[in-house]
């Protein structure tokens, strides 16, 4: 496959895996600890897992898995609201596959399919509108969630439904924006992050200049970093080059998709349809202001919120609950009290154990038997 | 089939067991799986069995759509059933067909699928011989599902068990992997995708007497259906407590699959299979039975995917192109739509 | 979630809705090319070149220059060092 087969070459790894084993032993970190990189987005702990790449870093560098995992993220109070639109009869509730699972207060939306709510996994929020022009008789809901790389995408469809007349089609808008959620990491106390792998398909939308506060304010290197194993690799070798060197600055290893100001056409179906909510709630990470969007008055006829009479409830996380800490890199996954107890992937109390890209789901699911696995391959 | 149908759709009457029923149980079913069990009507088949011990397996068909690349419901549920018996290394004999039919579904839908069933039996070596017929209200199943049950006779001194996989065993598979479950995906509408892709689906019994003629010490066999290789491999790693790891640059996945993959976001190893078999064998006879399958057709694209290995029980490992090890776990949750 | 793509674009499908079919590894799907439409990029001239699909939609077109130069900097990742090593091993 063109563009990314390139990218997954294993003989290659090999080669930029040795150069960073010998960065990471000409680093030294003022306190006695491994250089810790994050990658903010799920997309990037996906990859990592897949292909392994955390087992063949040296000691000396790990990865942290941040709160870039829009389904992790939901609060339990959205799920429920979820599932308050799609109790109506003359519903279709529309989503994504990974969101169907995540538990609410009580239940979650695999749950109410299976007693007989009419809830559909779509692969793009264009087939929710094909499924309301067909059932016009009733209302179809689309479940927008993810940062702003999935915001044209629901802003688009909400425009062509406009356009298009459709007048029973509905989005319930849970996007959130990745600019105060890499501010609230490095705000919270404790945070021992050394470098930042920027979401490779955020930045295609905004581009790379929004991070730069990161570099000037915080002192913290960001590579805007693509997907494929290698893509990462290389981003890990030039936030290890820029620690050698006392540097701190935003570079773009993406370039073959990502640019400086973002895209343009993309980012205007965005200011058409959405504006920004005042505080938005994360699961895990609690309010932060500004990080959520609505609709715009303008498509106000198409805000599920408004149709559904939706109230905006906060439902905390368990008290044992550790998610906050473990997004914020401050905790490792098996350090949470409830980790592989009371919380597991069969029954996750919180965001991180319920998405496969969430860090503490994937470290259940992989972490032990991998480290028996290799240690008995290098016998 | 007969002119009289054409046109026409299944109504309570054809389940009733009145006039219309029998007229369409001869016409279509009798007619059509054509044997002498069948042909007589009673209420049971009655034949005798060659000696040695018995397998049995049951199986229900409810896949959507009921016609995708490469075949439809009824060759599924003869190659579903075949192969179940054809994993214990049993030569398959006798099938049942079950039907539950919705009111309105059209009996030239339902001819096709049964000749299709018939042309299935017919490769397989294997006879349908009784069947049961109902029909539900509309709205009450999706057009039609089939059960079968299906017996057949496992020679003296063959034991195959997903329980008897041994340290050093190397694993085979027969060939692609992921074709049926990408096809389906690519049949189901609201995902809007095309591809070249045709399910595997097949009967897999004589490829498995080729394998068994050349080796006594096939250990394991499995058929990789719902929850794919990776769910069987689970299952044999689980049952004879054993570590099985298996390579990634080994996988055979064609083209299109893998592009199915990886604009839906799914794992090769997890789609379902119609007519591919894990088998785990004894090292020092793995190349002669890999040889034995690539003389044949179901075979032709056999290869080694991996060993059992010395590790932590019930536990699957891929070693990824990188050299990293990932854990293959159990599929957790169902997202994908009905398959089989 | 699934993750994007690069798929090329085969042919416009529909003008007015912005939509093109695109193709992966013989896989089509049709997506919305709105993103991917400005000053510069008309829908016709969109055909044959490759774009990131995600969701439906294609985000972005490939910059096959910068694709290249990347290739070109992986490649030289570790040569220097490798070509050290080489030296080192050959002199002892």
């Amino acid at each position: 496959m063109k563009y990314v087969d390139e990218f997954r070459d294993p003989k290659q790894a090999k080669k930029i895996l040795k150069e960073i084993d010998k960065l990471c032993s000409e680093i030294k970190l003022k306190e006695d600890r491994p250089i810790q990189i994050m990658e903010v987005c799920g997309g990037h702990t996906h990859s990592i897992f897949r292909y392994g790449l955390n087992q063949l870093l040296p000691k000396k560098l790990e990865f942290v898995h941040g709160p870039g995992c829009p389904v992790c993220v939901l609060p339990r109070s959205v799920v429920d609201n979820c599932i308050r639109i799609a109790e109506h009869d003359d519903v279709i509730f529309t989503t994504f596959g990974d969101a169907m699972r995540v538990p609410g207060s009580t239940n979650s939306l695999l749950d109410v399919k299976a007693e007989g709510g009419d809830i559909r996994m779509v692969y793009s929020p264009l087939d929710a509108l094909t499924i309301a022009q067909k059932n016009p008789d009733k209302r179809v809901v689309f479940f927008g969630l993810g940062f702003e790389t999935t915001m044209p995408s629901t802003a688009l469809s909400i425009m062509q439904a406009k356009k298009q007349g459709v007048d029973n089609f509905y989005l319930f808008c849970n996007h959130i924006t990745i600019i105060p959620t890499i501010k609230a990491v490095l705000d919270s106390p404790g945070m021992r992050i050394d470098g930042f792998l920027g979401p490779g398909h955020v930045s295609l939308i905004i581009g790379t200049q929004p991070y730069n506060f990161i570099a000037d304010d915080y002192h913290k290197p960001l590579v805007a970093a693509g997907f494929e194993p290698l893509d990462i690799l290389q981003s890990v070798w030039m936030i290890l080059k820029q620690l050698k060197n006392g540097e701190a600055i935003i570079e773009n290893q993406y370039s073959r998709l990502v640019h400086e100001k973002g895209n343009e056409s993309a980012l205007s179906p965005i200011q058409e349809v959405f504006e920004l909510r005042e505080f938005f709630e994360w699961r895990g990470l609690g309010s932060i202001n500004h990080s959520g969007i609505k609709v715009n008055d303008k498509y106000r006829a198409f805000d599920a919120e408004v149709e559904f009479k939706l109230k905006e409830v906060t439902v905390t996380d368990p008290d044992v609950c550790q998610c906050g800490e473990v997004l914020k890199g401050v905790l490792k996954p098996w350090q949470c009290k409830v980790f592989g107890k009371e919380c597991t992937p069969e029954k996750p109390l919180g965001a991180l154990m319920v998405s496969t890209e969430g860090a503490c789901s994937a470290q259940y699911s992989y972490g032990q038997n991998i480290d028996l696995i290799n240690k008995k391959n290098n016998e | 089939m007969n002119k009289k149908y054409k046109g026409k759709k299944i109504t309570m009457a054809h389940g009733s067991g009145g006039k219309a029923s029998s007229d369409l149980i001869t016409d279509i079913f009798v007619n059509t799986f054509n044997n002498e069990y069948l042909a007589i009507m009673e209420d049971q088949a009655r034949f005798d069995m060659p000696t040695g011990r018995l397998a049995l397996t049951t199986d229900s068909f409810v896949v959507s759509p009921l016609f995708f690349n490469g075949g439809n419901i009824g060759k599924l549920a003869i190659t579903g059933t075949v192969n179940d018996l054809a994993m214990s290394g049993a030569k398959p004999l006798y099938l049942t067909c079950g039907l539950i039919l919705e009111e309105g579904l059209p009996i030239e839908t339902l001819d096709k699928i049964i000749k299709s069933m018939q042309k299935t039996a017919e490769e397989a070596g294997v006879k349908v011989v009784c069947g049961d017929t109902k029909v539900v209200e509309k709205g009450s199943a999706d057009q039609i599902f089939i059960n079968t049950a299906g017996v057949g006779v496992i020679a003296e001194g063959v034991e195959i068990h997903s329980s008897s996989a041994c340290v050093g065993d190397k694993i085979i598979v027969n060939g692609y992997i992921g074709d049926h479950g990408a096809t389906i995906m690519q049949s189901r509408a609201e995902l809007a995708i095309t591809a070249d892709i045709d399910s595997d689906c097949q009967v897999l019994n004589h490829l498995v007497q080729k394998m068994l003629s050349v080796s006594d010490n096939i250990h394991s066999l499995r058929d990789a259906t719902r929850g794919g290789v990776a769910t069987v491999l689970n299952e044999i790693a689980a049952d004879s407590k054993v570590c099985i790891s298996v390579r990634e640059d080994s996988l055979p996945i064609r083209v299109p699959t893998r592009g199915v993959c990886e604009i839906l976001g799914l794992d090769p190893l997890y789609l379902a299979n119609e007519g591919t078999l894990v088998c785990v064998v004894k090292a020092a006879d793995a190349d002669k039975v890999l040889e034995a399958m690539k003389k044949t057709k179901e075979g032709k694209n056999a290869c080694i995917i991996g060993e059992v290995i010395d590790g932590p029980e019930g536990v699957v490992a891929l070693n990824t192109l990188f050299g990293g090890n990932k854990i293959i776990d159990k599929l957790i949750g169902d997202q994908l739509p009905r398959i089989c | 979630m699934c993750l994007g793509i690069p798929a090329q674009i085969k042919e416009i499908i529909d003008n007015d809705n912005q939509i093109a079919m695109v193709d992966l590894s013989g896989v089509s799907r049709e997506v919305n090319i709105a993103c991917v439409l400005d000053n510069t990029h008309q829908a016709q001239d969109l055909i044959d070149k490759w774009v990131l699909v995600h969701v439906g939609f294609a985000l972005s077109v490939v910059d096959e220059e910068e694709a290249h130069k990347t290739l070109k900097i992986l490649d030289e990742i570790g040569e220097l060092s490798a070509t050290m090593e080489d030296l080192e091993q050959g002199s002892r």
